[in-house]
């Protein structure tokens, strides 16, 4: 092209324009430090407090022994290698329940979304079916499935189900039909319009769906294990709190909420970077 | 059968929307398009204008096959127009680019959709972000772009594609007046190079006039053909040039009449303009057409 065109590229391109990628590299180490201590300073605090309180006698060591004990507890626990079999056996109820959501979810999320009037007259019960709390259902669960592995994966698959599908629908619901109709223009076919349109568009509702049911799928651990299981991370939290192994109890917390938070650090990752394009259009 | 002498028929077309009020009972029908009779020729540059909500987008979209018409049919080389297809390339009203996909990933969609094979696309699309002044840019995302940029983008990808019908809403809306001279002639240059056939419209009536070769007027509720001006300006064109001679001043002059709703007797303008900006020519025209 001849000069003059880049002389309008330079005009209509602001000067002062910062790349994204630029950004990232400015920030100064003192900031970040503050934001670490920011970020952590009620966790040392209530840590700290935890410690404390039954050191000093002022809560029933029994009861609530400090935290270095419970992760004392922990580190026994994983050294003798009983850690593994919970962490394995639970992964495979959650992963598969999990995954039963997923395959489930996306697939109807998208027909209800695309669909409104069926979204329309599906949404009251979708709005029960969500707000019904899992726990309330584990008995109906184990009646119909019995105390076997069925009604664990189950119960999971409800909890960690509609996240996802409302997720979906909202995503696919919302989807731009400015853009639709110019993917229409150029002739695509249904498939195409799905797989090259409606998702990535639907990609970041989706994926915030996935996020939240992938910690639901943990903390539904605890419930869908209290109950004949023999082996899980939620098994072995009520089988200790039952002989009184308070402080093995309560490392098995410990270990799922930082089970929960690093899966929701790893998801939340992964969804900055596939949806880049659009955070930097809300954010700017 | 007249209609193989138009690259696009539309014969008696009228589109009417239901409008859906508070209550599902109450349906009113409005009516956008009424009874359009227009012939696009083979390689023509047709521009429509016409004030907001006359429905020029509709009837854009009518040939585009992205909607039915109520009444009336629409022929493309003497084909009836039942959907959407790649031998037709539409760059709406608002830049509509997937904003996931990169400048490239964006021109290459109707190649994709095509089943062009990846290499070809990209040596495609490397033609056409030239073509646009945009050959640094395709990695960028669409936020990354001022609005002109993104302007260009989406002719690029209506380019690439290479439909032998160019269907143009108001392209050029978004840009300042020196990068949309620059688009016009680019697009002239194309035009003349390719010999699609372009369906442009334009709320500018010196656009409309610098650009075609013959200008639609229509007129609202319910939208209309108003009337057809030709416009005999002399080909190759460039923006600049054709816009400040006396013969663009009286066509320009005849449109604005039309779109004033006056009629063709009234012409008060003086016999010799002198050579002005177009904008002080403009006023003078304007104000002249009021007494
Ligand atoms: N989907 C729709 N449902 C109902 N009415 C519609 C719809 N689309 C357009 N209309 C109406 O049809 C008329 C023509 O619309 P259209 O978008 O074609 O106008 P336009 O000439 O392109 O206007 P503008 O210059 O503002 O873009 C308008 O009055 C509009 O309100
Ligand atoms: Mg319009």
């Amino acid at each position: 092209m001849p000069e003059i065109d880049n002389e309008i590229l330079l005009r209509t391109y602001p000067m002062n324009y910062i790349h994204p990628k630029a950004k990232g590299k400015k920030t100064p180490v003192l900031s970040i430090l503050k934001a670490v201590a920011e970020k952590s300073a009620v966790m040392l605090l209530i840590l700290s407090a935890w410690e404390a309180l039954p050191r000093l006698g002022l809560v029933d060591p029994f009861l609530l022994p400090p935290f270095s004990d419970a992760v004392g507890s922990l580190v026994r626990l994983f050294q003798s290698g009983e850690m593994f079999r919970h962490i394995a056996k639970s992964l495979e109820r959650s992963g598969l329940g999990f995954l039963a959501a997923v395959a489930f979810s996306i697939p109807v999320g998208t027909f209800m979304g695309w669909n409104k009037r069926i979204e329309r007259i599906a949404d009251p019960l979708l709005q029960v079916c969500r707000n019904t709390s899992t726990l309330a259902l584990y008995p109906v669960f184990i009646l119909f499935f019995g105390l076997g592995e069925t009604s664990k994966i189950a119960i999971i698959l409800w909890g960690t189900v509609w996240p996802i599908l409302l997720n979906t629908i909202s995503g696919v619901k919302e989807a731009d039909p400015l853009l639709i109709k110019s993917a229409r223009s150029m002739g695509i076919s249904r498939i195409g319009l799905f797989t090259k349109v409606v998702w990535p568009m639907a990609t970041p509702s989706i994926l915030t769906g996935l996020r939240l049911s992938a910690a639901t799928a943990i903390l539904m651990l605890v419930a869908a294990e209290m109950l004949g299981a023999d082996r899980g991370l939620g098994f072995m939290i009520f089988y200790y709190q039952e002989r009184y192994a308070i402080p093995e109890m309560f490392g098995g917390i410990i270990f799922i909420a930082v089970l929960g938070v690093l899966i929701n650090f790893l998801l939340v990752r992964l969804e900055s970077r596939m949806t880049r394009w659009k955070e930097r259009i809300v954010k700017g | 059968m007249s209609a193989t002498e138009a690259k696009i028929k539309i014969s008696g077309v009228t589109r009417k929307y239901s409008i859906r009020r508070n209550t599902e009972e109450e349906k009113k029908e409005f009516t956008a398009l009424q009874d359009v009779e227009l012939n696009v020729k083979p390689g023509e540059f047709l521009t429509i204008v016409g004030p907001s909500g006359c429905g020029k987008s509709t009837l854009l979209d009518l040939m585009a096959g992205l909607a039915v018409p109520t009444e009336g049919e629409l022929f493309i080389d003497g084909k009836k127009i039942t959907g959407p297809a790649l031998d037709r390339g539409i760059v709406m009203q608002g830049y509509a680019l997937f904003p996931w996909r990169t400048v490239r990933r964006n021109v290459e969609f109707g190649l994709e959709i095509k089943k062009v094979p990846k290499k070809d696309r990209k040596a495609i699309s490397d033609r056409y972000l030239e073509l646009v002044g945009l050959s640094g840019y395709g990695d960028r995302y669409p936020y990354e772009l001022s609005g002109g940029m993104k302007q260009r983008v989406a002719i690029a990808r209506a380019l690439a594609y290479d439909p032998e019908v160019l269907l143009m809403d108001e392209p050029f809306a978004a840009v300042d007046a020196q990068t949309r001279e620059t688009l016009q002639d680019e697009l002239l240059q194309i035009w003349e190079r390719t010999g699609k056939t372009i369906v442009f419209v334009t709320h500018s009536i010196d656009e409309a006039v610098a650009l075609a070769d013959r200008v639609v007027v229509m007129s609202p509720n319910p939208g209309r053909v108003r009337e057809i001006v030709p416009v005999s300006l002399p080909r190759p064109r460039r923006v600049g040039d054709v816009q400040s001679t006396a013969d663009f001043s009286w066509i320009r002059h005849r449109v604005w009449e039309l779109l004033q709703g006056e009629t063709a007797a009234v012409k008060p303008a003086p016999q010799q303009a002198p050579v002005q900006a177009p904008l002080e020519l403009a006023e003078q025209l304007s104000s002249s057409a009021a007494l």
